[in-house]
């Protein structure tokens, strides 16, 4: 049980929450993740670490509300408790100094992005970030990702804020403009993967953090399965960074939605049965 | 005569024991029939998760502990891997103590309701029978036995609590809270030790939970064993992943003298022949914990499973019985055990296979699957098998599958188990460098004391057998525990 110490909606839809949890504080790096289940009843489900504060052994998860987990896990608040958290799992990101790296975020990816972003800064890095959302209210973690970042470009699809366009665009400007010698790129997996086929073609490597489902998260069941490079890889403890140009993100999208009817089917029935005051 | 003959020897001339046997000739006994198991019917259990085997009533268990003929040397006994006293706690049924039997059973066994239940005695203690060895008659219903006693005690409200050691405050840890795990903490804690165990997940009981399904060892049974240890003073830490949560050097830290690693062969192997991640596919321990251990089935739960009509599970191991008949209970109109070798190659119980046959599963042996199809959603909907047939015996013993050329056929399939073993779980290795594996993964031990080549730490269970069963795991926890006592007070 981890208790929730700190609650800040950064839109009507994402939510960030701040748990006690000194151990995993201590030893989670960037790139880390833990499971999360929220209730008896309840469902097993990765969430990576946005941050840690090893004083007030706490570590920071960022939320969005799709279906039934994460609604109930965003509807809690401060001083409850979460059912289960594990971790942290995955390995941790590779940080090395490699010169320019181009950082791309898109709706919640840009929390896991942030503490990468940090440590590949700290490591003396020149770093670009690409943030990309449907519309101004989905940017997040702006002002922190401007401390940690030598530029911040904002691409929305609407051109309610900053340059309107998709996260490509954003990145391909600065592809054009200087020598890039990394790309990173966390986000939903269609993103990542048009991410990945702009990256490929001018020849940057890329690492994708992927968020498949999953159910133990320590390579028991093999739910977060992936073809990487032909080759079927476990997100949870192979992962979850991969080289881009590898990843099949087709086979990744169809995974993803295998229980899409049963969800969408159960998140009426909850908010059916939890009618907003 | 050694120790434990000399023992067995003495426990046998007691009065009582003396007495039984005046009651009736030996004659009398062999005369009896084994008992059968009081089962669920087949039409019926298939479409529940309660328990298939119901237990034996009183009159059946005093009656079949008759049939044992409390042996001068009671073989049955070195074909128990933790070496239970078989006839003695027979005997406390026979007379009528059921709760002295439990409590016999308890010497060596933590978990004899778990064990009863799963072990593998046709080939354990009943295989080792006078009856079976000598008089070629069906053996001494040991493992029935070993239920009755166990339940009854359970039900009794009356759990016995074994004599704990004085305190001695060292901390000592087990990594994994399997039955190997279970049983070095229940030792380790009679000897006078603070014992922790830690565990990934949020359940405790390894596969015990996660994996053997409740309609063959209810989880309600585990608990309640688990109960015991807990009285018993062992803490319990879950969601606590030793080489992530905190290292073994961390908890050294914390003033952990010693460990246990038990964690398990929890990596599922697939085939990597080609579909097989779409939709649907999944290995056997993913379809196992979705429904018993996240309760997929019940709607009340938020975890999902995709479980269709046309159930295809590859393998013939433990873990494909259940998962088929697991299917089959879920509402399967066909649920299929597709094997390459033929039934009697087949690593399950028999016990397992047939409760299967008779719950209407279908058995397509000799067959292999090449490929899976999917829908345009990428949900599997056809799988190609082939043909086989069995060639010369390979180093296993068993005889080798050989491929029919051009046999190849297609089958509809919504859902597929792929049940082809497991490889042992990496997590404890990788994060402890110094650790010797073997070329499989598993951790090497020597395999009298059961201690790795790093100092302090010991290791059992399926993370050095790479797959093994409850009760092997559990002498092997057994084991470490004596040799950790030893090491320790040097
Ligand atoms: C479906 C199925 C059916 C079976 N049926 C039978 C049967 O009928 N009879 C029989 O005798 N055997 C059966 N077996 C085999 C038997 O269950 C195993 O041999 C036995 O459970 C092994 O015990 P263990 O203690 O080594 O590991 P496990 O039971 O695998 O337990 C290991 C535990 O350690 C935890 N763990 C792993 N790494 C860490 C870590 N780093 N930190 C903390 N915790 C960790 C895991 O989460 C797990 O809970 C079956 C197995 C399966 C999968
Ligand atoms: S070998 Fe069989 S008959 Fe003899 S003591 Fe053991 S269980 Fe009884
Ligand atoms: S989540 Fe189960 S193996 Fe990765």
């Amino acid at each position: 049980m981890n208790k929730i110490i700190e609650k800040e909606y950064f839109s009507e839809a994402v939510v960030k929450l701040v748990l006690e949890a000194p151990a995993i504080a201590r030893n989670r790096r960037a790139g880390h993740f833990v499971i999360v289940r929220t209730g008896d009843k309840g469902e097993r489900i990765p969430l990576t670490i946005a941050g840690a504060n090893l004083e007030r052994g706490t570590i920071t998860l960022v939320i969005q509300k799709v279906g039934v987990t994460s609604t109930k896990l965003c509807d809690l608040e401060v001083g409850d408790l979460v059912t289960d958290v594990v971790g942290p799992l995955g390995k941790p990101t590779h940080i090395e100094k490699v010169g320019t790296v181009l950082a791309s975020g898109g709706g919640v990816g840009v929390a896991p992005l942030l503490p990468i972003v940090e440590a590949l800064k700290e490591a003396g890095n020149r770093v670009i970030t690409v943030l990309a959302a449907r519309k101004r209210e989905l940017i997040i973690l702006e002002e922190q990702m401007r401390e940690h970042s030598d530029e911040v470009i904002i691409m929305t699809d609407d051109g309610s804020y900053g340059k309107k366009g998709l996260v490509t665009q954003g990145m391909e400007e600065v592809i054009l403009r200087e020598k890039v010698d990394l790309a990173v790129t966390v986000g939903p997996a269609v993103m990542m993967k048009f991410c990945s086929l702009l990256t490929g073609k001018y020849g940057i490597s890329t690492v994708a953090s992927l968020n498949t489902l999953m159910v133990d998260g320590t390579g028991m069941c093999g739910a977060c399965r992936v073809t990487v490079g032909g080759k079927t890889k476990f997100v949870c403890v192979d992962g979850p960074e991969f080289d881009a140009h590898q990843v099949d993100f087709d086979e990744m999208m169809l995974r993803l939605n295998s229980y899409k009817l049963s969800e969408t089917e159960a998140y009426e029935n909850f908010l059916n049965s939890n009618p907003k005051p | 005569m050694d120790g434990v003959s000399e023992y067995l020897k003495q426990e046998r001339d007691q009065e009582w024991r003396l007495a039984l046997r005046g009651n009736m000739k030996n004659k009398e006994r062999t005369q009896l029939e084994r008992v059968s198991m009081r089962e669920q019917a087949a039409d019926k259990r298939n479409k529940n998760f309660t328990e298939v085997n119901l237990g034996l009533l009183k009159e059946q268990a005093m009656l079949e502990a008759q049939r044992c003929l409390d042996c001068v040397n009671p073989t049955c006994i070195t074909g128990c891997p933790v070496g239970i006293n078989i006839p003695k706690f027979i005997k406390k049924i026979e007379a009528g103590e059921f709760l002295e039997s439990a409590k016999v059973l308890k010497e060596t066994n933590t978990l004899p309701a778990v064990c009863g239940r799963v072990c593998p005695q046709e080939v354990q203690c009943e295989e080792a029978c006078f009856y079976t060895q000598k008089l070629k008659k069906p053996p001494v219903a040991i493992g029935f036995l070993e239920r009755f006693s166990a339940d009854y005690e359970q039900n009794s409200g009356e759990m016995s609590v074994p004599d704990i050691h004085d305190k001695n405050g060292i901390k000592v840890a087990s990594i994994g809270s399997g039955p190997a795990g279970l049983a070095f903490a229940a030792d380790m804690v009679k000897l006078g030790y603070d014992v922790t165990v830690f565990e990934a997940l949020h359940e405790i009981g390894g596969v015990l939970k996660y994996g053997i399904p409740e309609f063959r060892l209810p989880n309600r049974i585990v608990d309640l064993e688990i109960d015991v240890l807990k009285k018993m003073g062992v803490k319990f830490e879950k969601n606590f992943i030793v080489g992530a949560t905190a290292s073994v050097e961390d908890l050294k830290a914390e003033g952990f003298k010693a460990f246990m690693v038990g964690s398990g062969a929890g990596l599922p192997n697939f085939m990597n022949i080609p579909g097989e991640n779409y939709i649907g596919i999944y290995s056997s321990n993913e379809y196992l914990t979705r429904v018993n251990l996240m309760n997929a089935a019940d709607p009340a739960y938020d975890t999902p499973v995709i479980s269709g009509n046309k159930v295809a599970v590859i393998g013939g191991g433990n873990t494909a019985m259940d998962a088929v008949r697991t299917s089959k209970r879920l509402g399967a109109e066909r649920s299929i055990i597709i094997y390459r070798r033929s039934i009697q190659e087949m690593p399950a119980r028999v016990e397992e296979i047939k409760h299967a046959q008779e719950e209407d599963i279908e058995f397509m042996n000799l067959h292999n699957p090449l490929e899976y199809f999917a829908d345009e959603n990428g949900r599997v909907c056809k799988m190609k098998v082939q043909k086989m047939k069995l060639g010369e015996p390979d180093s296993s013993g068993r005889r080798r599958p050989i491929p029919i050329e051009g046999s190849e056929f297609i089958i509809e399939v919504d859902t597929v188990v792929v049940s082809v073993g497991v490889s042992p779980n990496p997590l404890i290795p990788q994060s402890m460098k110094e650790l010797e594996v073997s070329s499989w993964g598993t951790i090497k031990v020597d395999p009298e004391s059961m201690h790795s080549s790093v100092e302090g730490v010991f290791a059992g269970g399926d993370i050095v057998r790479g797959g093994a069963t409850v009760i092997l795991a559990m002498g092997d926890g057994r084991k470490a525990a004596e040799a950790m006592n030893r090491y320790l007070t040097q």
